[in-house]
């Protein structure tokens, strides 16, 4: 609701307090997550870096979590909205641990939270200003899914949000296949986040791979990949083009 | 109250009823439109012996493919080519221009020209436009100083770089070029990489498509590769051709002329001039 005062001078102010239960811009964002399908499951990738507008503010942000025993969910946007959906599956385990009748969420249970979730809040006005992307594998079904701030859902074979949606999709789709191992996965996934660290002014070189197979989900310890900026022409780029740049 | 939306001053003149509405849209928070990259991937990178330049034939009006096989490879010298992306008629307009005045100054200077002859006309003319001009470019060449590939913004930015990419295919065009990208490539790995790139903007880009276009410059001798590549054929025609049914059985063929032909002799004297 919002309301408007008039004041003396004529001019008219919204109400400050109703606009500020809504969230109008993201503050802390993440960028880009890429997953794909691979032989024994799902592989997830994403850089460890919260910025803060165009600062790099934080460089230890894990944005992939496990969810219960069979899914990881990787955000990019707000990290604070990531945060508040983390405790909303949180709950979501909790009730269904309380049933204790041996059922666990799956991916695709989880997946479908989350749409309903972030559709609702798109409705109201007041989003989660996130793009999630949700894989796991359950009963050797392997599953593989995204959704975007405004409830956009589905699931594919390979994902990717943010700048990974220009820069990785091209090299995915040209590259991916059905019977994947892990260590050729993980090499696509490095060829991805290579790039988008070239490419994208608010990645960092420090990122995590997480493993989604039927024995479970594990998330790597944080790495960096190896880049290479010797080509000749960067060393001396004006060479023979005297005075341009 | 007034009859129209905008009253007209009585003497004529401008009317600046809108602006207080304007003003107070703008500060609540609407944008203006900016600009739209346009449709288009171009690409250029630098190989073992010289350049090679690449870009995609779809030109756009909006929602519609206006041209599915225009050319957007433009001849600026016999050993300089630039590709344009962003509005047709300013690309084609200031690449025209400028190979124009390039001739003039080889016949003045009686040497080849060189790449950033092309560079600094082309950057003078489209900062003079303050990026009004929307032509973003691609400009390769070989000339006596070895190979060069330079990018132009429609402001007047240049960059020297060993491979580029622009157009609103641009991002995954220059995904292929990072991720396969290296130096000392040969002429056929530097086709096949430039190929790769237009593909690229081609299917992930909306922007882009139909064929792949490609130039070869070496020193001495340029190769322009229209259409090298065709991805996007009619797939659906039919081989048998059209047959129709046999309803009509033809019963009498006769040719009756509906003019007579009549022969014209020379006979009479020439007209009088």
């Amino acid at each position: 609701m919002t309301f408007t005062i008039q004041i003396e001078n004529g001019t008219e102010v919204r109400n400050a307090e109703a606009d500020s239960q809504r969230t109008l811009y993201p503050y802390v964002t993440g960028t880009s997550v890429v997953a794909i399908k691979y032989k024994d499951g799902v592989l997830m990738a994403s850089d460890m870096g919260g910025s803060y507008g165009s600062t790099l503010r934080y460089k230890n942000i894990e944005r992939m979590k496990a969810i219960g025993k069979h899914s990881l969910l990787g955000a990019s946007g707000e990290i604070s909205d990531f945060q508040e959906i983390l405790r909303y599956l949180d709950e979501l385990t909790l009730n269904d641990n309380m049933w204790d009748d041996g059922n666990s969420l799956g991916p695709k249970e989880v997946h479908n939270y989350l749409t309903r979730v972030m559709y609702n809040r798109r409705n109201k006005f007041n989003p989660l200003w996130n793009t999630l992307v949700l894989g796991g594998v359950k009963n050797g079904e392997k599953y593989l899914g995204m959704v975007s701030m405004i409830g956009v859902s589905f699931e594919d074979n390979h994902v990717a949000t943010g700048f990974g949606n220009h820069l990785a999709r091209p090299i995915l789709r040209d590259e991916w296949r059905e019977d994947l191992g892990f260590e050729e996965g993980v090499k696509l996934l490095e060829k991805c986040m290579r790039v988008l660290l070239y490419r994208d002014r608010s990645a960092i070189n420090k990122l995590q791979i997480a493993k989604m197979t039927e024995e479970g989900v594990t998330v790597s310890e944080p790495y960096s990949l190896k880049t290479f900026w010797e080509f000749k022409a960067f060393t001396n780029p004006t060479v023979g083009a005297e005075g341009s740049w | 109250m007034s009859q129209s939306a905008v009253d007209v001053p009585p003497k004529g003149g401008f009317s600046f009823d809108l602006c207080k509405r304007n003003d107070m849209l703008t500060q609540k928070g609407l944008k203006a439109p900016s600009f739209l990259k346009t449709g288009t991937t171009i690409v250029g990178l630098i190989f073992k012996d010289g350049v090679i330049l690449g870009a995609d034939t779809r030109a756009t009006e909006g929602p519609i493919v206006a041209d599915k096989n225009c050319e957007k490879i433009h001849y600026m010298a016999p050993n300089i080519y630039c590709c344009g992306a962003g509005t047709a008629a300013d690309t084609e307009a200031v690449t025209d221009m400028v190979s124009s005045q390039l001739r003039l100054h080889r016949y003045q200077t009686s040497r080849d020209s060189r790449i950033i002859t092309a560079l600094t006309l082309l950057k003078k003319h489209l900062f003079s436009y303050q990026g009004h001009v929307s032509a973003a470019l691609v400009l390769g060449g070989v000339d006596i100083t070895g190979p060069h590939l330079h990018t132009i913004y429609p402001h007047g930015s240049t960059d020297t770089l060993p491979f580029a990419t622009m157009g609103s295919g641009s991002l995954a065009a220059m995904s292929v070029f990072e991720a396969k990208y290296k130096e000392g490539l040969t002429r056929d790995e530097g086709i096949k990489l430039v190929a790769e790139a237009i593909c690229s903007g081609i299917f992930n880009d909306l922007g882009s498509g139909s064929n792949v276009d490609i130039c070869v410059i070496t020193k001495g001798n340029n190769e322009y590769l229209r259409n090298y590549m065709e991805p996007n054929p009619r797939t659906y025609v039919s081989s048998k051709g059209y047959s129709f049914t046999k309803k009509t059985e033809v019963l009498l063929t006769k040719i009756t002329p509906l003019l007579e032909r009549v022969e014209i002799t020379e006979v009479g004297e020439a007209m009088e001039e």
